[in-house]
């Protein structure tokens, strides 16, 4: 079937199987390699990506749903226009050590974008309990939570609060 | 995961006419539990009828006495609703509790109630409160709806179209998660009405139930303390990797301790 979405601010329209998951679509049909696959049970959260904004697990995502959606992958984060930077998010990542291997990252960020978006005023119990979803083998999620108050802190501070 | 064949229909009884139409097709709603069975082979509908186009399906309202809430509505919207959380703040705290961010944003209270998973949340919020199922074809009391390991009242063809929530006194839940998949090892909900008080507990065995002595002794007096000493038998409770039924009966009572501190707040 035609499925026709908008992806990282583009116009796209795929031809697939119904039964597809999104993050495979992603990653074999579209060439975006950046939304990893780290589980098979739903439950690692790597592959989280944005559905019209709500954080959401790809691999647990049928490729019918994105008719006439938006969906937001980790290759769409960008700084602010202009700026050749990496979107304040990603920036809090590197500058706080908030990964090792790299291989949840791409999930965490885009979970971590979503919480920042959705409470201006994050404790550091809502960024645990928000990042309940994302599994990471490496870094013991402590300069994951560092990252994620920074993070959303410079996504505030950008958009002037 | 198999290729199969989809269906989005707009109409109720069109999605139903395809469900029984098709043999062992199989309803799509959030899909965090059907999704993943799929995924794993574990089952191999030959058709899926997606519920997301029926319009009807979505959304809150209330008329004081009652919220209805649905099918199709995301634990994420019940969590951050303004009227459950003024008229029912437990339910609004329980959905806020399920699964992870991800899970909240796609996973439907008409999914989790529909599929009974002896350990779900959303069941013990629907038993414990005295909620109606409606479906598309009739109304089902929550007493009748809950059969056990996810088994429910619900014939071939039936679809959830909404739960209906009385408005309690208080009402609170409270829940000791399994640490790997968030699910409740042990889940209790209380509800105070003006009749009386129930009390519903998931996680625990094999299927959501009440617990009729505790159920008596907050009707007589909403406090907390007065069921520190109710300790339920053991019998028919879950013994597995995570918990054996004796710890499972103990956290019984210290959930439903801290349920009732909950719907004091
Ligand atoms: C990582 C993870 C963690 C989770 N943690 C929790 C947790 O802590 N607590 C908890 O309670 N749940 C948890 N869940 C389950 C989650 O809440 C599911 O969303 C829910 O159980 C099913 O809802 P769904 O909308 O996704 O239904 P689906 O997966 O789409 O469907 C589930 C079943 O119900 C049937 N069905 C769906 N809608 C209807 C309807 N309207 N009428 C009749 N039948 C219908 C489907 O045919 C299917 O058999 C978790 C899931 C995941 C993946
Ligand atoms: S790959 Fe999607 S949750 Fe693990
Ligand atoms: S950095 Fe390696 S899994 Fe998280």
């Amino acid at each position: 079937m035609q499925i026709s979405f908008t992806l990282n601010g583009r116009p796209t329209t795929v031809d697939v199987e119904p039964a597809t998951l999104v993050a495979e679509l992603l990653r074999e049909q579209l060439n975006l390699t950046g939304t990893h696959i780290g589980c098979d049970t739903s439950q690692c959260g790597a592959c989280v990506v944005h559905l019209d904004g709500l954080p959401v697990k790809s691999c647990t995502l049928l490729a019918p749903t994105l008719e006439g959606a938006t969906l937001l992958t980790i290759e769409g984060l960008e700084g602010a226009p202009g700026s050749n930077r990496m979107h304040p998010m990603q920036e809090a990542f590197r500058e706080h050590h908030g990964l090792q291997c790299g291989f949840c990252t791409p999930g965490m960020l885009m979970t971590a974008v979503a919480l920042a978006t959705e409470k201006k005023d994050l404790t550091e119990a809502d960024v645990r309990h928000g990042l309940e979803g994302n599994i990471c083998r490496c870094t013991g999620y402590q300069n994951i939570v560092v990252s994620v108050m920074a993070g959303a802190a410079a996504m505030n501070a950008a958009k002037g609060e | 995961m198999k290729p199969c064949a989809y269906h989005q229909p707009v109409q109720i009884p069109d999605a139903a006419k395809l469900l029984t139409s098709i043999e062992d097709s199989k309803l799509l709603a959030g899909g965090m539990t059907l999704i993943p069975t799929l995924k794993q082979r574990l089952a191999n509908p030959p058709a899926l009828v997606d519920l997301s186009r029926l319009g009807s399906l979505k959304g809150i309202s209330g008329d004081g006495a009652t919220i209805t809430i649905g099918a199709m509505t995301p634990h994420a919207v019940v969590a951050a609703s303004k009227l459950v959380q003024a008229k029912i703040p437990g339910l609004a705290a329980l959905a806020s509790m399920i699964g992870d961010p991800a899970v909240r944003s796609r996973g439907t209270i008409g999914g989790s109630v529909a599929n009974n998973d002896p350990a779900a949340d959303y069941p013990a919020g629907v038993l414990g409160l005295g909620a109606t199922i409606i479906t598309s074809m009739r109304e089902i009391a929550a007493d009748e709806f809950f059969l056990g390991l996810f088994e429910t009242a619900l014939e071939a063809g039936e679809i959830i179209t909404a739960i209906r929530f009385p408005v309690p006194l208080r009402a609170g839940y409270a829940k000791f998660k399994a640490p790997a998949s968030r699910y409740a090892l042990v889940g209790v909900f209380v509800a105070k009405f003006a009749d009386g008080v129930r009390v519903a507990v998931t996680g625990a065995g094999p299927g959501v139930f009440r617990v009729p002595p505790m159920e008596a002794a907050l009707s007589l007096n909403f406090d907390p303390s007065a069921i520190a000493a109710i300790k339920i038998d053991t019998d028919g409770l879950t013994s597995d990797i995570h918990a054996e039924a004796d710890y499972r009966a103990h956290l019984v009572t210290v959930m439903a301790k801290r349920a009732g501190d909950a719907a004091l707040v």
